[in-house]
């Protein structure tokens, strides 16, 4: 196989997985003199299975809540030891320890500035325990513990905008990014590790990670459909240095180039129950719009 | 069988290359090596590391690692020669034989 | 020789970290333990201390700050009490599977409800099955000594597990003691460096903090075993080395007029002082009582525990927290270390001292009377005895 792979082939990712491939792109970006803490999650459960590793670079799983302390801890180590120079150190969490159970982590390692990049693959569910309900769950989306009933249609409530939360910490940089548009999101990393180097501090990349298995699609079909949350403005790339959101670079399609929601929603079971259910398709329909609108303005 | 290391660090690299998961496939891609287009699409997207990039300048195609490749189908639907109504497909799922 | 100076005892152990030459300390701060993330801060801001102070976000973050940071390679010192203790609990089992000699001082303080700040040792009790070691401090000196020493056995290579010194809250944290600091080549000369046997590093990656199936993980729990099996003589050893450096000797139990004692009070930390004075002041009304001090408790000292109990015929356990549903902690470990002894002591569990309550001498003569009384009837009446229990406010709905 490609002997420079850093995260080499064995894993035990499910067929399609979205999140591997992001993994790959962000690693070819990032190169060997990269560390990385990584948050318990299917990631960690799929490449160490010991005594195997997938992982080319050092690596350090503790648990599953503090992905950003584990690497806050690294990065203060190798300061004192000499030995930080030139060294890339990426924390990557799910999205279950990134909104939910491990934001306060993430949270103080923003405040206390480490120059290290943070990567959440935002697949919106807990997936490692099985596809259950996460704060980053869309809304309407079926899940285990969110399930299309005959009385409640499925996650009630909003996802949480981590993003924008993020960058409200007044980091150096933040950005969206997704596997389809690959050049795109290997630029992103390219500048949050140029950020991190300058000593700028902390950098930030929301990467949207279907999930063949929780989103119940064809495994073929995760670059298609991260191309198409993005091309219904569902989700919306961008990136800012700073906390201003006035210095943020939003590409998101014009309302007439924007493709129906409804595109998106019919090649995935967990939406499946919405495709009887016009009012909320158009509900839904008229947000993603909205917010769309007032993004570009 | 090698000896367990202190607190479970795995000091072999890449080691998981030692578990194929090709067995995992029930469908397969196989390529049409004179259609491709060397875009590199499929090793691009693969989330496998089972594709051995095109070369361009060589006019060498791409190469399916049959030995870690899941099937997934990412790679036929991703590929550029199949998108393109005007040349000839170069990936293809065929079920597995086993 | 070291200087003597007048201090507290969370500045003993954070004095420790900074003779230790730590290099990061990762905290945040509770009291009973705050002094120590302050004096840190203070030896850093001052340029006395050349570490990276990490201020997390909660106790939770501060460990597994210190498992990142060892597992980079660094020496890692942090100190927390109680609650904080509890917010760490789940990262104290990972840095003792992974192996990483982290060194925490606690000032040992009780657990909420209710809330209470006070001394007793229902934090670290809690924490006996964390794989960490355990060491109780009696006094300031002991804090200091047991800190420095920590480092020198959990880096041991026959070790390589995280340890704890307790002190208990306020009664040694808070309290001003005469300490012999030792000079900064002394310890040189004690403690060598910290030398990993894996770290992070880009040019020999590896991989830690791996999923482990039932294919291997009995084994990696059974070798960590080994290790706090292996830690009784390393302890013994650096023990041995301290007196010989420092003229100071610490052992695994501490006895006091055990040889001909009818009864032996065990004990831990900082009543350990009380209780010698009470076994004056009863042998002087002509009871045979001594007192056995739990220096180490974790690896639990068995044979030394078995050697103190074939010299009594009751054996008073004193307990500063209690294993609800069952005993007070210290008396269920020693009952199974005496489960297949045939010839043993009559064994009475005192819970004493919870949340901050004083022990006195009264409730040394308390003690004693009700194990004269067993030791009369050749029979316990009641295993587990509160202590100085204000029953009057008891029955209340």
């Amino acid at each position: 196989m490609a002997s420079d792979e850093l995260f080499v082939s064995g894993h035990r990712g499910c067929a399609g997985c979205g999140m591997a491939t992001a993994v790959r792109m962000i690693l070819q970006e990032a190169g060997p003199n990269t560390i990385v803490a990584n948050a318990t999650g299917c990631l960690e459960v799929m490449t160490t299975g010991y005594p195997e590793t997938s992982w080319k670079v050092p690596w350090i799983h503790a648990a599953f809540e503090n992905a950003g302390a584990v690497a806050s801890g690294v990065d203060v180590a190798l300061k004192k030891l000499g030995k930080r120079d030139g060294v890339n150190i990426l924390a990557f969490a799910g999205d279950g320890g990134t909104f939910d159970i491990g934001f306060q982590a993430l949270s103080g390692m923003l405040e206390r500035g480490h120059n290290i990049t943070y990567v959440v693959f935002d697949n919106e569910a807990y997936m490692n325990t099985g596809i259950q309900r996460c704060s980053s769950t869309p809304p309407y989306a079926s899940t285990t513990t969110s399930p299309a009933g005959k009385v409640i249609p499925g996650k009630q409530g909003r996802k949480k905008p981590i993003a924008n939360i993020v960058a409200a910490h007044d980091i150096a940089y933040t950005a969206t990014a997704t596997i389809a548009y690959h050049g795109d999101l290997k630029k992103k990393v390219r500048k949050a590790l140029e950020v991190n180097r300058e000593g700028k501090g902390p950098a930030f990349i929301h990467v949207f990670s279907p999930c063949p298995t929780g989103w119940r699609y064809p495994s073929e079909m995760t670059v298609e459909l991260s191309r198409m949350a993005v091309e219904t403005g569902i989700f919306v790339l961008w990136e800012q240095e700073g906390s201003d959101p006035r210095n943020r670079k939003i590409s998101c399609p014009p309302k007439e180039k924007r493709k129906p929601v409804e595109e998106y929603f019919k090649l995935q079971g967990r939406f499946r129950h919405l495709l009887k259910m016009p009012d909320i398709i158009e509900q839904i329909q008229k947000e993603v719009d909205e917010k769309c609108e007032n993004l570009m303005q | 069988m090698d000896k367990i290391t202190l607190g479970a660090v795995n000091t072999e690299p890449g080691s998981s290359l030692n578990y194929k998961t090709g067995s995992w496939r029930t469908m397969k891609p196989v390529l049409t090596p004179e259609n491709c287009i060397f875009c590199n699409m499929c090793w691009q997207y693969c989330p496998d590391s089972a594709i051995e990039p095109a070369d361009p300048k060589e006019k060498k195609p791409i190469v399916i690692d049959y030995d870690y490749c899941k099937g997934c189908g990412i790679c036929v639907q991703e590929c550029l020669a199949n998108k393109n109504v005007n040349l000839k497909d170069a990936l293809a799922m065929v079920p597995e034989e086993k | 020789m070291g200087v003597k100076q007048v201090v507290k005892g969370n500045f003993a152990t954070a004095v420790a970290a900074k003779l230790a030459r730590v290099d990061v300390v990762p905290a945040y701060p509770i009291t009973p333990s705050t002094l120590f993330p302050e004096q840190i801060s203070q030896y850093v801001a001052n340029g006395e201390m050349d570490a990276e102070l990490l201020l997390t976000e909660s106790e939770h973050s501060a460990m597994s700050a210190a498992i990142g940071a060892s597992a980079a390679g660094a020496r890692v010192a942090t100190a927390t009490a109680s609650q904080g203790l509890k917010l760490m609990s789940e990262m104290l089992f990972i840095a003792s599977g992974m192996r990483l000699p982290i060194v925490a001082a606690i000032g040992n303080r009780a657990l909420s409800a209710p809330i209470n700040i006070w001394a007793d040792h229902s934090d670290t009790m809690a924490e006996r099955d964390s794989g960490w070691l355990q060491f109780y401090a009696e006094n300031n000196q002991a804090s200091l000594d047991l800190m420095l020493m920590a480092f020198k056995i959990a880096e041991d290579h026959r070790v390589l597990l995280p340890a704890m010194v307790g002190l208990d809250a306020f009664v040694l944290t808070h309290t001003m003691e005469g300490v012999d600091v030792p000079l900064q080549e002394e310890v040189d000369e004690f403690l060598p460096p910290y030398e990993p046997v894996y770290t992070l590093d880009v040019n020999k990656p590896m991989t830690f903090g791996s999923f482990g199936t039932p294919a291997h993980y009995t084994e990696f729990k059974y070798a960590q075993w080994e290790a706090m099996e292996r830690a009784r003589e390393v302890i013994d050893e650096v023990f041995a080395q301290f007196e010989e450096k420092f003229g100071r000797k610490y052992e695994q139990v501490s006895e006091y007029r055990t040889d001909d004692a009818d009864i032996i009070f065990i004990t831990m930390g900082s009543v350990s002082g009380t209780a010698r004075a009470a076994v004056d002041r009863l042998r002087e009304r002509g009871i045979k009582a001594g007192v056995a001090k739990m220096v180490v408790f974790r690896p639990f000292p068995f044979e030394r525990i078995r050697e103190v109990a074939s010299k009594a015929k009751v054996l008073a356990i004193l307990d500063r927290a209690v294993s609800q549903g069952l005993s007070g902690p210290v008396f269920a470990d020693i009952s199974s270390a005496l489960a297949n002894v045939s010839d043993r002591p009559l064994l009475m569990d005192f819970i004493i001292g919870l949340g901050g309550r004083d022990i006195t001498f009264k409730d040394f003569d308390d003690m004693a009377e009700k194990a004269q009384k067993a030791l009369k009837d050749g029979k316990v009446e009641q295993e587990v005895n509160w202590v100085n229990l204000r029953t009057e406010l008891l029955g209340g709905e």
